[in-house]
Order: C-alpha cells, then sequence, then structure tokens
C-alpha cells in the first residue's frame, strides 16, 4: 500500500480533532440557539419590560412606552411588594439555609457512622420525598395539614386549619420535607470524600466526634457547602411549588416573589410591573450568586 | 463493662440518641408519603391515613373523567419529547465542548451553568410567555417541549461534557490513523460509547419535564393538551370531597413512571462503559 | 518497509510551550528504534507529529523520501498503539482488530484472511469472540497490537505500549514484542520512559529532553559512552557516578580523591577546568589497599542486588559507588577501597556537560 500524497479532504488534517471548524460550529448551532432563544432573550426581555408600562389589553397593549424606573419606584411603595419580598426572604432563610442545609448536613453525618442497610433504608425514603412530583406532593401536605381530617391533626390531637392559621410556617416545612434529600446527598458525597486516614489520625488521638466534626469534616466540606447553600438559595429564592399549597395566601401571607410575579403579570396582566418584580429577581439571583462564590474565593 | 464500652466504636448514649433521630427522621418524611401507597387502593378514601379497604374502584373511576387518562399521556409525550430533544441538541454540544479547547472553555461552562440558574422559570415567566405567543407556540406541543428543552439545555451539555471527557481521545485518534473519516468516527466509535450517558440524561430530562409545573401552567390553555402535573392541581383545588378518589388514583398513575425511572437510573448510576480499559 | 526522515522538526503549542525544538533524525528502514527521556521531554509529542496527530509548527517528515508532513493521517499507511490499547469496548476483539481493515475497504475474504493471521501470530485465537472488558491487560495490549499488524503498514508507532502492564508481563511482552519486530520487518518507532525497555528492545535509540534530542545511537553507545551529564545520569539501572572534579596537573581532583585523565580526553583538557568525573558502579570494584585512581571510605549504605552488592561509601567529601559480588559484601562503616576501570572512566565539561 503506497502513501497517497495529496491530502485527502475528507479526513481531518493533521493536528486536527475529527471535528474541524465548520463541523464544530454545526455541531454546537443548535445548542447555541436555543441558549440564546430561552435564556438569553428572556434574561434581557425581562430587563426591558421592566422599564415599559406594557400590559397585555387597553391602551399601552397597542402603545407601550418606556417609563424608566417608574415600575421599580411603584414596587418600592407596594406594600403588596414587601410583604412578597420579606416573604420570600424568610421562607429561603427558614427553609433553605436553616432548614434544608442543617438537616440535610445533620443527616449525612449521622447516616455515615450508621450500617450500610439503615442508611440506604433511610436514603431512600428522604429520596421519595425529593422525586415525586411536585404536584403530588403538594396534595399529600394539603391532605396532611388538612384541619377536619389530616393526619396531622390525627396524630396530634389537635384541630387546627394550618395552612390557614400557620401558612408561613407550614411552606417552610413542608419544602424543608421536600429539598432536604438534595443537602443530604451533596453532603454524603462531601463526607465520603474525606479520606478515612485524616478521620483515623484524629480518633487516635482522642478526638470525640464533635470535634471531629468540627475540626476536620466542616473545613473538608467547606467548597461542597458553599455549592450547596448557592444551588438551594437560588431554588428556593425562585420556588414556585407552594403556590400549589395555598396559592400565595391566605391573604398574601405566603405570596413568594415568584407568585407575585405570576399574579401582576399573567392573572392582573400588568406585564411591564410583573417584569419589573421579575428584574429584581434577577437582579437578587444574580447578588446571591456573587456573594457565595466571593465567599468561595476567600480563604482559598 | 465500662472499659469495654470506651473501646467499642459506639457509646449507649451515642446509640440512643441516633436511634431517636433517625426514626424522627424518618417518620417526618414518611408520613405524608404513606397516604400515596395507601388511599389509591382504598374503596372509601380520605384525607387522612387509615387502614384501606382494598380495591381498585379508584382506578375505574378515573376513567369515567375524560381529562385523567389523557393527562398522562400528555404528560408521556412531553416528556419523552423533552428528553429527546435535550439529546439531540445537547450531545453534538458536548461532543464538540469535550473535544476542542478553546481559551476560557471552563469558565465559559461555569458561567452558562450560573447564568441558567439565575435566569429562572419563575424570573423568566413573562417573556416566555410573550415569546410563545409571537412565536405562535402558545397552547402548542412543541411549544412547550422547547421552552423545557432550553431550560434543561445548559445542566445536560455540562454533565454529558463531562461524560465525554472520560471517554479516551485514543479512541477516536486510533481511528483516524486508520483513515477513519470524522462521519464514519462519530458514527462507529463515539455514538455507541456515549450511549450509556446519553440514556442517563434521556431520564434525567424525562423525569425534570415530567413533574414540570409551571411551564405547562403558563403556557396550555387547551385542557386537552394539559400535562399530568397541571390536571393534578385543578383535580384538588376545585374543592369537593368527591374528587378524592380521583386525586388518589391519579396522584398514583403520575407518581409511579417517576420512581421507576430513579431506580432504574440509580442502578446504572456510574457511567459504566462496557470496559475498554481495566483498571 | 520505509525510512522516515524527519527534517528540522518545531512544534510550539499555544502558550509558548516548545515541546520538539528543531529535530533531525533519520530512522532506517526495518529499524526498531526508541524515543526515551523523561514526562514532558517531547517525544511523544514527536511520535504524535509522526503520525499526524499533531502538525509541526515548522519542518518537514518524510517516509520513503515522499513528503508527508500535510498528509492526513489516514492516508500515511501507518498505525499505532496507544498506551491505552484504545479498543473499542463496545466492538468484540474480531470486531476491533478487522475494523481499520473495514474503514480501508478490504474485502470481506481478505479481512478474514488477515484477522485469522494476526490473531495466530499474536496467540489471541481463543479471545476473537470476546470483549476487550473481558480479557487481561496483556491480552488486550496483544489485541492492540494485532489490530495494528493486521493492515500491514510501512510504519509502527507505539506510546508506551508496556507502561500499563505489571512488572512481571512487562519483561514477558517486552521478549515478544523484540521478537515479533524482528519477524515483521517493518520500521518501529516506540516511546518510553524506562530506559532499561530503550536498551533491550531498540537497534537505534536517541534521548530527548525538554524537546531536544541529547543523543542518537545504538544503546551499546549509550551505555559505555553517553555523550553528555544528562545522557549519563538517565541510562543505567543504577545511578551512575558523576562527580563534580578539577583538572589539576594532569589529574583529575575529585574532592580529596585523585582519578587519572581517561585516555579519550587526555590533550583535551587544561589545568583547572572544571570537570564531571563519570563511571559505572558495576566498573567500580572493591582493591585491597588505597593508591592513585582509588577512592578511599567508609560503607554508608549496600543494596542487595541479587548477583551484586551496590556498595555507597563516603570518601574523601565524595559518595561513590562500587557493585561487589555476591559474598563479598563489606560491613557497615568498614573501610574500603574503590577502584574505577581506567578504561570505563569518562570526562565531561562541567559547564556545556557534553563529553571531553
Amino acid at each position: 500500500m503506497s502513501i497517497k500524497t495529496r491530502s485527502d479532504s475528507r479526513a481531518a488534517k493533521p493536528g486536527n480533532s475529527v471535528l474541524n471548524g465548520r463541523a464544530a460550529a454545526f455541531f454546537l448551532s443548535p445548542a447555541t440557539i436555543f441558549i440564546i432563544i430561552f435564556l438569553l432573550v428572556p434574561a434581557v426581555w425581562t430587563l426591558y419590560l421592566g422599564i415599559t408600562d406594557y400590559k397585555l389589553t387597553g391602551f399601552s397593549a397597542a402603545n407601550p412606552q418606556i417609563i424608566w424606573f417608574d415600575n421599580f419606584q411603584k414596587a418600592l411603595h407596594d406594600p403588596q411588594f414587601l410583604s412578597s419580598l420579606k416573604v420570600t426572604l424568610i421562607f429561603t432563610l427558614g427553609s433553605a439555609i436553616f432548614g434544608q442545609a442543617v438537616v440535610g448536613f445533620i443527616l449525612a453525618w449521622v447516616l455515615s457512622n450508621v450500617s450500610k442497610r439503615v442508611r440506604s433504608t433511610v436514603e431512600l425514603i428522604v429520596i421519595c420525598a425529593w422525586i415525586v412530583p411536585s404536584s403530588v406532593v403538594s396534595f399529600l401536605w394539603v391532605a396532611f395539614l388538612n384541619g377536619d381530617q389530616g393526619t396531622l391533626n390525627m396524630l396530634t390531637g389537635l384541630n387546627i386549619q394550618w395552612l390557614i392559621k400557620y401558612p408561613l410556617v407550614s411552606i417552610i416545612i413542608f419544602n424543608i420535607w421536600r429539598g432536604t434529600a438534595f443537602s443530604m446527598l451533596l453532603f454524603s458525597a462531601a463526607i465520603a470524600s474525606i479520606p478515612k486516614s485524616h478521620i483515623e489520625v484524629a480518633r487516635v488521638a482522642g478526638a470525640s466526634k464533635l470535634q471531629q466534626l468540627r475540626h476536620i469534616i466542616l473545613p473538608s466540606a467547606r467548597s461542597f457547602i458553599l455549592t450547596n447553600l448557592l444551588l438551594i438559595s437560588l431554588w428556593t429564592f425562585n420556588d414556585f411549588g407552594p403556590y400549589l399549597l395555598t396559592g400565595g395566601g391566605p391573604g398574601g401571607k405566603t405570596e413568594l416573589l415568584s407568585i407575585f410575579v405570576y399574579n401582576s403579570a399573567l392573572r392582573y396582566l400588568d406585564f411591564g410591573y410583573g417584569s419589573a418584580i421579575a428584574a429584581l429577581m434577577l437582579m437578587m439571583n444574580l447578588a446571591i450568586s456573587l456573594i457565595v462564590i466571593r465567599a468561595g474565593k476567600k480563604n482559598r | 463493662m465500662a472499659r469495654k464500652n470506651k473501646i467499642l466504636e459506639k457509646s449507649l448514649s451515642e446509640r440512643v440518641t441516633t436511634t431517636i433521630f433517625i426514626a424522627l427522621v424518618v417518620s417526618f418524611f414518611m408520613l405524608p408519603l404513606l397516604w400515596l401507597i395507601l388511599a389509591p387502593f382504598d374503596g372509601a378514601p380520605s384525607y387522612r391515613l387509615k387502614i384501606p379497604h382494598f380495591g381498585l374502584q379508584n382506578f375505574e373511576e378515573m376513567k369515567l373523567n375524560p381529562y385523567a387518562y389523557r393527562s398522562l399521556m400528555n404528560s408521556a409525550f412531553f416528556s419523552a419529547g423533552t428528553g429527546l430533544m435535550v439529546i439531540l441538541v445537547g450531545a453534538p454540544a458536548s461532543y464538540v465542548l469535550s473535544r476542542v479547547k478553546f481559551k476560557g472553555r471552563d469558565s465559559f461552562l461555569y458561567l452558562l451553568l450560573l447564568f441558567s440558574s439565575i435566569v429562572t422559570g419563575s424570573a423568566a415567566m413573562v417573556p416566555l410567555f410573550l415569546l410563545a405567543l409571537r412565536l405562535n407556540i402558545l397552547d402548542t406541543y412543541h411549544g412547550v417541549i422547547l421552552v423545557l428543552t432550553g431550560g434543561l439545555i445548559p445542566a445536560a451539555i455540562f454533565i454529558l461534557k463531562d461524560f465525554t471527557d472520560s471517554i479516551p481521545k485514543s479512541y477516536e485518534e486510533s481511528a483516524q490513523i486508520f483513515g477513519a473519516s470524522s462521519f464514519r468516527i462519530l458514527k462507529d466509535i463515539v455514538t455507541p460509547v456515549i450511549r450509556p450517558g446519553l440514556a442517563v440524561i434521556f431520564v434525567w430530562s424525562f423525569v425534570q419535564a415530567w413533574g414540570n409545573f409551571l411551564v405547562p401552567f403558563i403556557l396550555i390553555r387547551d385542557i386537552n393538551k394539559q400535562p399530568g402535573a397541571v390536571m393534578m392541581y385543578s383535580f384538588y383545588n376545585e374543592g369537593g370531597q368527591a374528587v378524592i378518589r380521583l386525586v388518589a388514583a391519579f396522584s398514583f398513575l403520575y407518581t409511579i413512571p417517576v420512581v421507576l425511572m430513579y431506580f432504574y437510573v440509580n442502578r446504572k448510576y456510574g457511567f459504566r462503559f462496557y470496559g475498554g480499559i481495566k483498571g | 518497509m520505509s525510512v522516515v526522515k524527519i527534517e528540522k522538526i518545531t512544534k510550539v503549542f499555544a502558550g509558548g510551550v516548545r515541546a520538539l525544538d528543531g529535530l533531525d533524525l533519520t530512522i532506517n528502514d526495518g529499524e526498531f528504534f526508541a524515543l526515551l527521556g523523561p514526562s514532558g521531554c517531547g517525544k511523544t509529542t514527536l511520535l504524535r507529529t509522526l503520525g499526524g496527530l499533531e502538525a509541526p509548527t515548522s519542518g518537514a517528515i518524510s517516509i520513503d523520501e515522499k513528503d508527508v508532513t500535510w498528509v492526513s493521517p489516514g492516508a500515511r499507511n501507518i498505525a499505532m498503539v496507544f498506551q491505552d490499547y484504545a479498543l473499542y469496548p463496545h466492538m468484540n476483539v474480531r470486531d476491533n482488530i478487522s475494523y481499520p481493515l473495514k474503514v480501508k475497504k478490504f474485502s470481506k475474504e481478505e479481512i478474514e484472511k488477515r484477522v485469522s493471521h494476526a490473531a495466530k501470530a499474536l496467540s489471541i485465537e481463543s479471545l476473537l469472540e470476546r470483549r476487550p472488558g473481558q480479557i487481561s491487560g496483556g491480552q488486550q495490549q496483544r489485541v492492540a497490537v494485532a489490530r495494528a499488524m493486521a493492515c500491514t503498514p510501512n510504519l509502527y508507532l507505539f506510546d508506551e505500549p508496556l507502561s500499563n502492564l505489571d512488572a512481571r508481563l512487562r519483561l514477558e511482552a517486552r521478549t515478544f514484542l523484540k521478537q515479533l519486530q524482528r519477524e515483521l520487518g517493518v520500521t518501529t518507532i516506540l516511546v518510553t520512559h524506562d530506559q532499561s525497555e530503550a536498551l533491550a528492545l531498540a537497534d537505534r535509540m536517541a534521548v530527548m529532553d525538554k524537546g531536544q534530542i541529547k543523543q542518537i545511537g545504538s544503546p551499546a553507545e549509550f551505555f559505555h559512552r553517553p555523550q553528555n551529564t544528562f545522557v549519563a545520569a538517565f541510562i543505567g539501572s543504577t545511578p551512575m557516578n558523576l562527580l563534580d572534579g578539577v583538572i589539576k596537573s594532569s589529574a583529575v581532583q575529585v574532592g580529596a580523591n585523585t582519578f587519572a585523565i581517561p585516555a579519550l580526553a587526555q590533550g583535551k583538557v587544561s589545568e583547572g577546568q572544571e570537570v564531571v568525573f563519570g563511571v559505572r558502579p558495576e566498573y567500580v570494584t572493591l582493591s585491597s589497599a588505597a593508591g592513585i585512581g582509588i577512592a578511599t571510605g567508609a560503607v554508608k549504605v549496600t543494596e542487595n542486588l541479587g548477583t551484586h552488592y551496590l556498595v555507597s561509601a563516603e570518601c574523601n567529601g565524595i559518595l561513590f559507588r562500587g557493585t561487589v559480588p555476591d559474598g563479598n559484601e563489606p560491613k557497615l562503616g568498614s573501610i574500603v577501597h574503590l577502584t574505577p576501570e581506567a578504561s570505563r572512566t569518562l570526562l565531561y565539561d562541567k559547564t556545556s556537560g557534553n563529553l571531553i
């Protein structure tokens, strides 16, 4: 077999990967298009809509005007918005940071010390709460918290309409129940990634379980903790799920920002105002991300 | 006796606290869930947990609702469509991002992932609605599939690229030396080896789409096109005792596919490829 | 059968890394040529450039007088065996071996013939229906070689083919590979970081460091006359004695020891020149008494090499190594007199590192 010295145009030239430049661009284009249309455009459009008075019906639908920061001014003086913001912050802090992260971590730590069978069983149950679809778990909790026939009242002997009397607390507990599995799995991975020898050196040196936790496990798991906090904060801050439990009520007591946006824009059809709030949400998401990432970069 | 306990890893008090803690946790997580296993098979279900009078009447009754079974079909269609779309769009992109090195590639990917976490469905629901309106895909099957796919693509690419990275470049290089064309290499070698990763991403996308409430809630008006997520909500949001049978049966059927898929992926988890290189 | 010529090949990677620096090399027809060097020296980059997986920044490569620098890898009629064998996990062994033949559009009968021939030559006939994941590392390696063989290329490129094998298997595979290459008679270029492997397998070899070739020659030349201190330190299972010294009154002064100037270096050195004195421990033996050209000192370490002991002694400011036959090993701390064989000593210029 001789050597073909005329370069074969169909095969890749020396030094190239399998794909030449054109093919690579072709492979990337569908994904790029999707990202532009469904991620970039909506982000920018939200910001744009936020500075208009666009409504779906009426005069402003045909002639939307740019009103710059009027929507944002309106929001800052809107008691409903301020209440929604407060509710969302409490919800996020309570159910994500102090709820899921803490419970998830404690669970991961406790389970790392028990037998494999116990561990798999407990993990399974916790995970089920996470993978069952949101519409279903919402009903499960509606039933559980029902005033007349709910299981909680049955067990405690109380007769409280939980979702009406303590709505915010209820959705916080609900969200902790729902989301702990993720934190638990993440922290389990973090703990498993610590070489056993590190822990054993401490044990031999006489450290108690709590000391091991403080001095070895927590520092090692630092990056996992930050990643976890970032993700669950973002997810919880933007969560629409509680809508299925309370619809935002009673009286706006559980009206998270996502629900507030939905009501303003898609029920009252004030797209401009709704988008302004959504734009604020985007910026707060960005702020949360930057804070956590900055915290991660310090102490490297 | 006390000395023996000191040497053992766990003291008695430790064991007791651990057991109590685990018992509390298990009860907390299980109680709401138990309804899902008991009520669907209960001849007379109610809100609370009770011993069921076993029977499958609820499922029969579900057939009477014209939209119940249909919505499950819709869910299946949306989810399968999304899963397929994510693979078709994501796999080629992941391959390029894995094999072609360019400056700032890794930071680009992290930024992309971060960006997709910031631009959430909740924050973007208005433009998504308007976009669907303008593009004439409001209240359509393909509209929902496209929007769901768009939201899942960044994470899918991130995961698939990671997976493709673990496939040795020598597979493709050896084929290049043997004179195989790029098309041949992709067809004969890359695709078969990537298959496990594609399967996992398909299932993951399917499950995400199956449970997604917000997107179809915003985009679909026609009740015949509603997927299970929204239909389920309408069943118990309408109120009334009679609905419980329907809700019970429906929630069970709507949940089972997701649970089964999770266990399927869990069993196969770990991206094993049928062993080219040992050790 | 091919002659491979490399002319002034330079490869600069993005970021300014100069992986190959103006290399010139000719590999003869049918030769088993080894490229040896530490990690990062550029040997794999050179191999990959020969294979067409990397394009040189400048320079030319020719196979059999034909310029192939810009010819796509598939058109060069070469075969490459990778360090991880690159066996496709979803195909069985037979399909793996026949894959290149399918690509090159051989007929079914021809493929069948070549596959059985290669399988027989490498004793893997019983494995043809198995998947790569079901066979051992050594077997995988042979399948990879069979796949290369089946397309009867003009040139074989081996990238550390034995590195992934256990120590024992590696030695067996080494013998097997040498024999196979002899029988096939095809030009073969092998990259390795293991100097004993290169010495054992190659007809000729080159040592590389930081993108440059430090020496080209036969294994014997490398062992007995390394051209510079880098090569001298790199070659040999036991570390060569390489000691800093100065020329003083027609002798080499190393620490407080005096050695004779090696014959080949006579007349080429000047008084006061800084040099490096080299001799292999295998050529350093024990004498009964001290004297000129003998280093005397206390034994610090003895290492058991099987048939010999490696003795390291502290001799007036230097650490000198010699070997002693099994049974005569000296006690730790005892005084020994180490005598290098004069004809085996080498002298290097300190600044350039080159052989004088």
